[in-house]
């Protein structure tokens, strides 16, 4: 009989727990919260990327080498450490499916895969761009790019994995293995530019002896950031919201199947979404 | 200002890219809830509902 | 008419759906392609100078990728046996499959060669040739593997197979697509002879592929 994890925490079983998470778990609680909650995060997001823009181009300096050109770096970095953010997020969801069977891991893990996607194409283009006037290069294959560039890869082999499957429940646990054991990756982008001998810059901001760039660059920085960041929100919330709406729309048509030729329940599962 | 068509590109990308995507969002949503309504009005009922009833 | 492109829009629809071989075969072009520096090394002149044929090669293998979905899903559902007893000329039916095939996998391809060409330090001469040859002999490669779909349609997993069937066939195009670009962009070489050849390729693959396609599927559903 088909049946998805997402109609047995409808029942409201999940809702007796009391951590945040756990009454998280309830996705018709989870819908009101983030519908009340949109509002606030899209404006706070519209906010910070409008004063993050004004900084980037108004306050922060032109450098003395690169000139204008390092103006990319405000979009450059919080896009590529929303990439590797991203992905950290689908490995916690994950294990929330994994080990604690969360009943909304695998739809936040579903939903982040083409954001992550998305942000990781904008920090590969727009390092790209920046690279053409600062060495001369669209694309060069060192450790960093290199990295990225298997980033990218992993992220559409993951929506892809999503896709070819009929029930999500399934294809949240398939998915799930192989996030993790994906997760290698991120350790080896971020310390990539220390252990290999690469054309892209070291670290400069996240260090353990703090960082080196120049406050009046490091504030743009780090409030392009978080405008990035809680435009991810924003948008990892609706895309989340969407992706609870696409399940009940499977179960509601599953149950119509049900209805309608009871004798035949056992295949409607499969009848009711053909994939070739 | 230097460099102005590379910096005009990485910035058209990050504003085509977060247009991208909200639209996305918002027509997948708006997809689901009208199928979703449609469901409903033929008489799938939601077991959390019926069990109100 | 209206019956072929409707069966050309079709086959394209279901091959851009998810689990139609579209995407992932896109993603097996780029995932190629990265892979091909790991091996060789990053050097850039190098990587230059073996861009096109990396491309044209990668283009190969990815096109090869979804031809099982071509007629085993047809096969599947009964659809073949249905088109046979139709009426309809059968090689048109292998025809309009192909040409929806291309459009779903093998045009998203060459957009994307030029791209990815780029991250293999081709230069913009090279890059617009490399385009061009795998636009005008990419339909010959989905038309000569619809033979090899055609013939193990009747196979359960048919898949690699097709692939290892198929692959000696498509070297011809492969030679002279790569020869083509070569040619534009190494002054000596010529780039018109081979071309034009290429084209041959697709226009003679366009008229035998289906024909020899139609004689496969009978054989393989009798």
């Amino acid at each position: 009989m088909p049946t998805s994890k997402a109609n047995a925490s409808t029942a409201g079983e999940a809702a007796a727990r009391p951590t945040i998470i756990g009454q998280l778990a309830n996705p018709t609680r989870f819908l009101g919260l983030t519908e009340a909650l949109m509002p606030w995060l899209i404006s706070l997001a519209a906010a910070c990327l409008a004063a993050g823009a004004y900084l980037a181009f108004f306050v922060a300096p032109a450098d003395y080498q690169q000139g204008d050109s390092v103006r990319i770096m405000f979009i450059h970095v919080p896009a590529a450490w929303l990439a590797m953010f991203c992905y950290s997020l689908m490995a916690v969801a994950a294990l929330g499916t994994l080990v604690w069977r969360h009943p909304l891991a695998d739809v936040a893990a579903k939903a982040a895969a083409p954001l992550g996607a998305a942000f990781t194409l904008l920090a590969l283009f727009t390092g790209s761009v920046w690279g053409k006037p600062m060495w001369g290069t669209w694309w060069v294959w060192d450790a960093r790019l290199t990295s990225v560039l298997v980033l990218f890869i992993m992220y559409l082999g993951l929506i892809a994995l999503w896709r070819s499957f009929d029930d999500p429940g399934r294809a949240g646990r398939v998915a799930a293995i192989l996030t993790l054991v994906g997760f290698i990756n991120i350790p080896i982008i971020k310390f990539s530019v220390d252990w290999w001998n690469t054309l892209h810059q070291p670290a400069s901001v996240i260090r353990l002896d703090g960082p080196t760039i120049h406050p009046t660059m490091l504030w743009p920085l780090l409030i392009m950031a978080a405008g990035f960041t809680l435009a991810f929100m924003a948008l990892h919330f609706g895309a989340m919201r969407a992706e609870i709406f696409r399940r009940r729309v499977r179960t509601a048509q599953i149950m119509i199947a049900q209805q309608r030729a009871p004798a035949a329940a056992p295949v409607a599962g499969s009848a009711v979404s053909r994939s070739r | 200002m230097t460099h102005l068509g590379f910096i005009l590109a990485a910035y058209g990308a990050t504003a085509a890219v977060f247009a991208a995507l909200i639209i996305w969002v918002v027509r997948d949503t708006r997809e689901q809830k009208r199928k979703l309504k449609q469901l409903e009005a033929d008489g799938a009922v939601r077991r959390s509902v019926q069990m109100k009833r | 008419m209206s019956g072929f492109v409707a069966l050309v829009s079709q086959t394209a629809q279901l091959g851009l759906r998810a689990g139609g071989g579209a995407l992932i075969g896109l993603i097996f072009f780029l995932a190629v392609v990265t892979v091909i520096p790991f091996g060789v090394g990053p050097d850039q002149n190098l990587l230059a100078r073996i861009g096109p044929a990396v491309l044209w090669i990668g283009a190969l293998l990815a096109s090869l990728l979804g031809l099982d979905r071509l007629f085993g899903g047809d096969r599947e559902d009964g659809a073949l046996d249905l088109l046979i007893v139709s009426g309809q000329p059968l090689a048109l039916v292998v025809l309009a499959r192909a040409i929806g095939h291309w459009l779903a996998t093998g045009l998203p391809v060459v957009i994307a060669a030029p791209l990815l060409g780029l991250l293999l330090n081709v230069e913009p001469l090279g890059l617009a040739a490399v385009t061009l040859t795998l636009l005008a002999g990419s339909p010959a490669l989905t038309l000569i593997g619809t033979v090899g779909a055609a013939l193990t349609a009747g196979l359960a997993r048919g898949g690699v197979m097709i692939a290892v069937l198929v692959l000696p066939l498509t070297v011809p195009v492969l030679i002279f697509g790569v020869s083509a670009v070569n040619g534009a962009i190494a002054d000596p070489d010529p780039f018109t002879a081979p071309f034009l050849i290429l084209c041959a390729f697709t226009l003679g693959a366009g008229v035998l592929g289906p024909v020899a396609g139609a004689a496969a599927l009978r054989l393989a559903l009798d």
